[in-house]
């Protein structure tokens, strides 16, 4: 832990002077409403914590929770469904892979027509973005299982199924939390774009309202906050990987 | 009653056009100690890989105690070239792995026989221990002990040792045949160090020509129990150098 704080110290110290240099620009430019300052940014945060945190955070994490966890279900589900039978696999791949060539900024505006302006067109922009790393990235864990060790099992008299289970899932569990370290900022970002574009309530719809009454901190303490939460949850996802793969890097 | 019997049996690679093993016969006795030598890619793995039931022989047929291997379940253990100890088990857990397949074992029965066959071979008190944490030779006995428990008399060793540094190999070999004795399985060993080969078997199977056609069965002139002061014996010396001058004339061809 000591070390780690000791690795990141330079990444803090040039944040820092980021900052800084950020200060004393937008106090050269004195204009607020388009170049806030770091520090009005933070006072607008505090200022307008009832209504983030308890109305617009709850609101966002409801469909970034929702995204991650429709995202998980399918991009496993394909991962191991490809893995599983090379047909599948021929059919869904390239579909799969032309899915992420469509604009879903563009079209999502057409979810809100399709779904209103409830939680399940922002779903489904969170979805459309995350589905895809998570499942490349889970099906190339289940492949890198080494073949000696599935051809070993074979000799023990091992099913398909029992194969899958003792070597394919544990090999692709590293993968598995690479995919979810990803899939979190993403959804987060596909949730608040899709609130950008039409919604009721969420930390992207309220930093369009700023945006709207030209209050530049206003519009960045969100997206703050939001940058904030995403980090801390991809940390937890770190610690709970370190917990659970112990053997990383190893054979 | 032989404990292998290979019967006019070949077998070809989808991407060859010839047959590696072609109209191949031999037999094992059981309780014996063999290695097959060979020079490097001459299909001396195919015939431990269609012995164990990973690869399908195109003709022929194939014999463990006499019934042919397809429909038969763990008859042979197999041990690969890596020890393949998997790296999210603990050592204990590998060494279950074969019974977990199995089935039929209670978790703490599949705890019990785990730590006896470690206790077994040298390593009492390593069940809780990650794969990572044990040394070369360490991992090549637990890898052994799993494939004792994989059951079946007859063992497929593919050059276990050939990973492990100079010291390290003669005392596994050592080793090996200490293990032998104590429980008499049927070992195939597979090798391209003729003292490795001379060292550990009753007699040598060499192959003396690719595709594998026969076996030329070689008897070591040396009892058991041996040590390594038996190799410095001229009849020894003289079969090694007679057996690396044979597969020599092959690498030149």
């Amino acid at each position: 832990m000591n070390r780690a704080n000791r690795g990141s110290l330079p990444a803090l110290v040039f944040l820092f002077a980021l900052l800084v240099l950020w200060q004393l620009g937008a106090m050269k430019v004195d204009a607020a409403y388009i170049l806030p300052t770091p520090v009005q940014i933070l006072g607008r945060l505090w200022e307008l914590r009832g209504p983030l945190f308890t109305v617009h955070l709850p609101a966002t994490m409801a469909v970034t929770g929702l995204g991650l966890a429709i995202s998980l279900a399918l991009g496993l589900g394909l991962a191991a469904a490809m893995d599983w039978s090379p047909l599948v696999r021929r059919c869904l791949y390239p579909v799969v892979v032309a899915s992420q060539t469509i604009p879903t900024t563009a079209i999502a505006p057409l979810f809100v027509l399709w779904f209103g302006y409830g939680v399940w067109s922002k779903v489904l922009v969170s979805v459309l973005m995350t589905f895809f790393p998570i499942t490349i990235t889970v099906y190339d864990g289940l492949r890198s299982a080494r073949t000696e060790m599935t051809e070993l099992l074979e000799t023990y008299g091992a099913t398909k199924w029992e194969v899958f289970c003792k070597v394919k899932v544990p090999c692709a569990l590293p993968s598995f939390f690479s995919a979810v370290k990803m899939a979190v900022p993403i959804s987060i970002i596909g949730a608040a774009i899709g609130e950008w574009l039409g919604a009721q309530s969420g930390l992207g719809y309220f930093s369009r309202r700023m945006m709207t009454q030209l209050d530049g901190a206003g519009v960045f303490a969100p997206i703050v906050l939001l940058s904030a939460v995403a980090m801390a949850v991809t940390g937890l996802v770190g610690l709970a990987e370190r917990r659970i793969v112990k053997w990383r890097g190893e054979s | 009653m032989s404990a292998l019997e290979f019967d006019h049996v070949s077998y070809r690679y989808p991407e060859d056009d010839f047959d590696i093993i072609d109209d191949l016969s031999f037999s094992v006795e059981p309780g014996s100690f063999h290695c097959v030598v060979g020079v490097s890619g001459c299909g001396k793995s195919t015939v431990l890989r269609l012995t164990c039931g990973l690869l399908r022989p195109k003709s022929g047929t194939i014999r463990i105690n006499g019934a042919p291997i397809q429909g038969q379940s763990r008859c042979c253990g197999y041990m690969p070239q890596r020890d393949l100890l998997f790296p999210w088990r603990t050592v204990g857990e590998n060494l279950a792995l074969p019974l977990e397949i199995r089935g039929g074992y209670t978790k703490a029965q599949r705890r019990e026989l785990a730590e006896a066959a470690l206790e077994d071979v040298g390593l009492a008190g390593c069940a809780g221990k990650f794969p990572g944490e044990l040394s070369g030779g360490m991992r090549q006995r637990a890898a052994f002990a799993r494939t004792m428990l994989a059951g079946g008399g007859l063992l497929l060793l593919d050059e276990p040792f050939s990973a492990l540094d100079y010291l390290t190999r003669v005392s596994m070999q050592e080793w090996l045949l200490e293990q032998w004795e104590k429980h008499r399985k049927t070992i195939l060993f597979i090798t391209h160090d003729v003292e490795e080969a001379v060292f550990l078997s009753g007699s040598v199977l060499a192959v003396d020509q690719t595709p594998i056609r026969r076996l030329s069965e070689i008897p070591v002139p040396a009892l058991y129990p041996r040590t390594r002061a038996c190799l410095a014996r001229p009849e020894m010396a003289e079969l090694r150098e007679e057996l690396i001058e044979m597969l020599r004339r092959q690498v030149e061809v």
